[in-house]
Order: C-alpha cells, then structure tokens, then sequence
C-alpha cells in the first residue's frame, strides 16, 4: 500500500469494498428474479406438461395399452403421420423455392411479400379452415364443379391437407431466407463461373449452406402439421374413425369423459413436442458454434 | 392465312420469347402462393362483399358478435401484456445469471409452439378445474377458471409465454454489461438504470413480442375451446363464434366475422413490421 502513489485518476477500484457492494447488489434481486420465473414457468408450463404424463400413466399401463389398441386411435395416428409425409415435403419445396427467390433479388414489395407469406401465422386457423370451405365446400367457389366430378375435398382427407398445408406454409421460408442472406451469393456466383449448372449450384453450394436452418424449418413444420388442431377440425366434421387426426381425438375423447383415452394420445403427441425441442436444442447449439467459429 | 398476317403472328411470338421468362423457382412460388393461399383469402374476402353493407354491419356488430371480441381482445392484450412483463424478466434472468436448470428451463419455454394446442387446453382444463392440482388450490378462495373466462386467459398466457421472451432475448446478449456498470458507477438506482439504460434498446423487440403474442393469443383456438365453457357473452371467443356459426350452416355469419379477424389480423401484421423496422435503428 505504501508503495503505491495514490492516482484518483486510476481505473483500478479498491477491490474490497467493490466487491462487497457488487454481491449486496447483485444477490437479492437474483434470487428474487429467478424465483419468480421459476414460480410462473412451473404454473404455465410445467405442472400442465408433467401433468399430460402423470395422467396418460395414472390407470396404470393396461388403460393407456387399452386406448391405443382402438380402431379410431390408431386411424388417426395413420391420419396424423399422413398430413405430416405430405405437408412437410411441399411446404419444404415451397419455402426453399421463395427463400433463393426472395434472397437473391431486390424489388419493389418485397417485404410486402415476405410479410404475406407470414400471414398464416397471425390469422386465426378458424378463419383458415373457413377460407378452405368457402372454396371447397358444397356451397364453395369449387363445390358443384367437385361434386359432379365426385370429388370429395370437405369432410375428407385433401380439405385436411389443404387446413394443414396452409397452416404451416412460412416455416421453411421463413427460417431458411435469414441463411441465405447471410450467405450472400458470391459462392453460388463462383461456382457458376467455373461451370457448374443451376442443380450443382444449389447441391453442392447453397444446399449444404443452408441444411441447419432448413432442418429447424422442418422440425417446425412437421411439429406443427401433426399437432393442428382449429383449421383441421373445421374441414374434416372430426368424423370418429375416418377424419380425425390425433389433436381431433383428444379433443372428442376429453369431451365424452374418457379422459384416460384423452390422455393416452395426449401423451403421444407431448412426446412428439418434446423430441422437437430436443431437436431444436440440438441445431440451435450447432449453429452457435458455427457462428462463433 | 394470308402472309402477312403469318408473318404478324411469327413476330408476335417472337416478341413474347424476348419477354425474360421467370426463373422456375419463381413460377413455383407464385403458383404455391396463389393456390395456397391468396384463393383462399380471396375467396373469404369475395364472399363476403356478397353481403349488402347493412347486412355486414349488422353482423359484425351483433350483440354476440360484440361480446366475442371483447373476450377475445381484450383478453389477449390483457396476457400479452402479462408475457410482456413476465418475458422480459425471464429474458433477463436467463442471459445473465447462471443457476442449476438453467439450460432445461431456456429450452422448455418452447414448449407452447411444439405442444398441440389440444393437448394444451386439455391438460390446463385439468389442472386449473376445482379439483385439479392448481384449481384445488384456488377453490377455497371462490376462484374458478376453468370454464370461465380466467380460463381463457390461462390459455392464452400459455400459447403467447414465448414470443417476448425469444425476442428479447438476443438482444439483451448483445448489450454489455458494462453499459450498466457505468450507469451504476456514474450514481444512478437500479430503477434508473433500468428505466434509462436497459428499456429504451429494449423496447421495439419488447412490444414486437406483444404483438406477436397478442396476435397468436387472439387466434387461439385449439386450447381454449378445451379450457372454457364456450358460454355466449360469458367466455365465448370470436374463434368458437365462427366455428358454431359454421356448424349452424351460417355461412354469412361465419364469413362476416372471419373477416373481421382476418382484417384484425393484417392490422397487427401491419404493427409488428412497423416495430421491427423502427427496432433495426439499433442495428448499426
């Protein structure tokens, strides 16, 4: 201390009392913050998740085997894989087309149109469902032509892929255009000049560029396409057996009192929510690292 | 044909060759696009001008209409602003402190976009119900909220938890600690350097979230219909409200009022732009 020449100019503070004042600071608010946020996640979030799997196991295994031995179950796990196998590639095919379309050129209304691709994500999948049967429907825009075709698109499997496919249209878009802006187009522009086709441009450079957003896209998606509930349940009459998907049958079970079925294919679909979050962990750490690289 | 008129159309087609034909990626986002979505938003839109003006007035204006979205609205604004507060906060904690769980906590503040929102309505039900874990709770004090509209609330404070927090989020990591130290150091409260320091970049992703919220929380369907009575003028939702109307072969009626939320939703659509184009004036 003595040898030390007093500076008050020093940025070095006096390291005890700094310290002191930091931890009184810091201590209490902390632990109240994290307290807090604790309290309000367990009550929003958690208790009702741990609750899905409390209860799907509550009359033991036989109930929950009982439940997923049901014609009607397993007709709409079928239903709940079949929106996802044929959603999630068109959507994909979509929103990789309009991303390399929306990143690569500047005009005039183009945030317009990035903002109308977002659309189906702020209206109500009620009012998506209603736009289906207005145009579908017996009374539709399409209705008597379908109907002296013999086409059945409401209350049938096509309405429900139109609800979904509308449902979850910007994901992949949305999730794969912020990469490709990023990228910028100077590895596809080199790899033409040294001539490579369009294919072997987007195979070689812009896919490999993009796997990571564009497989959250998909998660996202898919998630979303298996779990739909509101537009599905407006085109497809949730007819037992024939056009409900997994979300329609835990709705109807809940509402006829068989909360153990209710629960049973509530647990599954919790599961699927779960897989997707770990799933999302999993990419959202590699492109952390990738970015920190 | 005579040759000149042979000659017109050879130079006709020609000139249309010499119009730059759309890339193939375009032509199928144009095609998608108008299939999958402007035909049926057209279509809506299309039979709702059917409707004299006094006709749509009349419905869009009725006394159950009417009540449907002050359910609705209201009620989501009401959560989206309790998310809004409760985000910022759990934001907050989970970029600067460190705590066991940490990690698991961060990630299951997804949840509401992966969980159905039929499994969501039907485990809040049970839970929130008077005999449930929570309702159990809170039915000796007279508080019931399953099938009321504190329900509906619970619901929709569920669906829109995450916006606020994923927003904020990264911009919080992006503003150093030290900003706060030397407001601190320079004798100003934690209140000012909250108020002065950390709100004013905050801001435009905070109220993006809102609104992001506000808008997922007055679609909701799926988790709500589970969670309430669906009691007209008590806690119906403008959603239900289309749905039963549906039901009631009302197509009118259901037009009308998906119209209404279809205006309201290119309303917010409209605000959440305009927020984050006034948030990028901090991205320098």
């Amino acid at each position: 201390m003595t040898s030390e020449v007093f500076n008050p100019f020093s940025r070095k503070p006096s390291p005890k009392t700094d310290s002191k004042e930091l931890a009184k600071r810091g201590e209490w608010p902390k632990l109240v913050l994290i307290g807090i946020v604790v309290v309000y996640l367990a009550l929003v979030l958690l208790v009702p998740a741990i609750n899905v799997f409390v209860q799907a196991f509550d009359g033991g295994m036989e109930g929950f085997l009982e439940t997923i031995r049901q014609r009607e179950f397993v007709n709409a796990l079928k239903l709940t894989l079949l929106m996802a196998a044929i959603a999630v590639p068109l959507n994909t095919v979509f929103g990789i087309c309009a991303a390399l379309a929306l990143a690569r050129k500047r005009f005039p209304g183009r945030t317009l149109l990035i903002s109308i691709i977002d659309l189906p994500f702020s209206v109500s999948p009620i009012v998506a469902g209603l736009m289906i049967v207005l145009l579908y429907g017996r009374n539709g825009w399409f209705g008597p032509l379908l109907e002296s075709a013999g086409i059945k698109i409401i209350f049938a499997i096509p309405g429900m892929l139109l609800a979904t496919i509308f449902v979850t249209l910007p994901f992949v878009a949305r999730e794969v255009l912020p990469v490709l802006e990023e990228m910028g187009p100077e590895l596809e522009e080199a790899a033409k000049t040294l001539g490579a086709s369009s294919w072997q441009v987007f195979w070689r450079v812009t896919l490999p560029s993009i796997r990571w957003g564009l497989l959250y896209g998909l998660i996202l998606t898919n998630a979303r396409a298996m779990g739909e509930f509101g537009a599905i349940v407006v085109v497809s009459g949730s007819i037992r057996g024939k056009t409900q998907t997994l979300p329609l049958f835990v709705e109807e079970a809940y509402k006829q009192y068989q909360t153990q079925s209710a629960y049973a294919a509530a647990v599954l679909l919790a599961l699927l929510a779960v897989v997707t979050l770990v799933l999302k962990e999993i990419l959202e750490r590699k492109t952390a690292i990738k970015d920190a690289e | 044909m005579t040759p000149s008129s042979n000659s017109q159309s050879a130079s006709f087609l020609s000139r249309l060759r010499q119009v730059p034909r759309l890339p193939f990626i375009w032509q199928f986002t144009w095609v998608y696009l108008t299939i999958m979505l402007f035909v049926p938003v057209i279509a809506l839109l299309l039979k709702a001008s059917t409707l004299s003006p006094a006709e749509i007035w009349r419905i869009a204006t009725s006394p159950i209409a009417l009540s449907a979205y002050d359910v609705t609205f209201v009620t989501a604004l009401v959560t989206a602003a309790i998310n809004g507060v409760m985000g910022v906060i759990i934001a907050w904690v989970m970029v600067r402190y460190e705590f066991p769980f940490r990690r698991i906590l961060d990630a299951a503040i997804d949840l509401p976009f992966a969980l159905p929102t039929a499994v969501a309505g039907l485990t809040l039900a049970t839970i929130y119900s008077d005999s449930g874990w929570i309702g159990s709770l809170l039915a000796p004090f007279g508080v019931k909220v399953s099938f009321t509209r504190l329900g509906v609330a619970v619901a929709m404070l569920f669906i829109s938890l995450p916006f606020v927090v994923r927003t904020v989020q990264p911009v919080l990591r992006e503003l150093e600690p030290e900003l706060e130290e030397a407001a601190w150091s320079l004798g100003a409260s934690q209140f000012q350097t909250f108020w002065r320091v950390l709100l004013p970049p905050l801001l435009p992703s905070i109220l993006t979230g809102v609104a992001l919220g506000f808008s997922r929380a007055v679609g909701e369907y799926g988790s709500v219909v589970i969670v309430a009575a669906n009691v007209p003028f008590k806690d119906l939702i403008t959603p239900v409200l289309i749905f039963q109307r549906l039901e009631q072969y009302d197509y009118a009626g259901a037009t009308v009022i998906g119209s209404v939320m279809l205006g309201a939703s290119l309303v917010i659509l409209l605000a959440i732009n305009l927020l984050q184009a006034w948030g990028r004036r901090y991205d320098i």
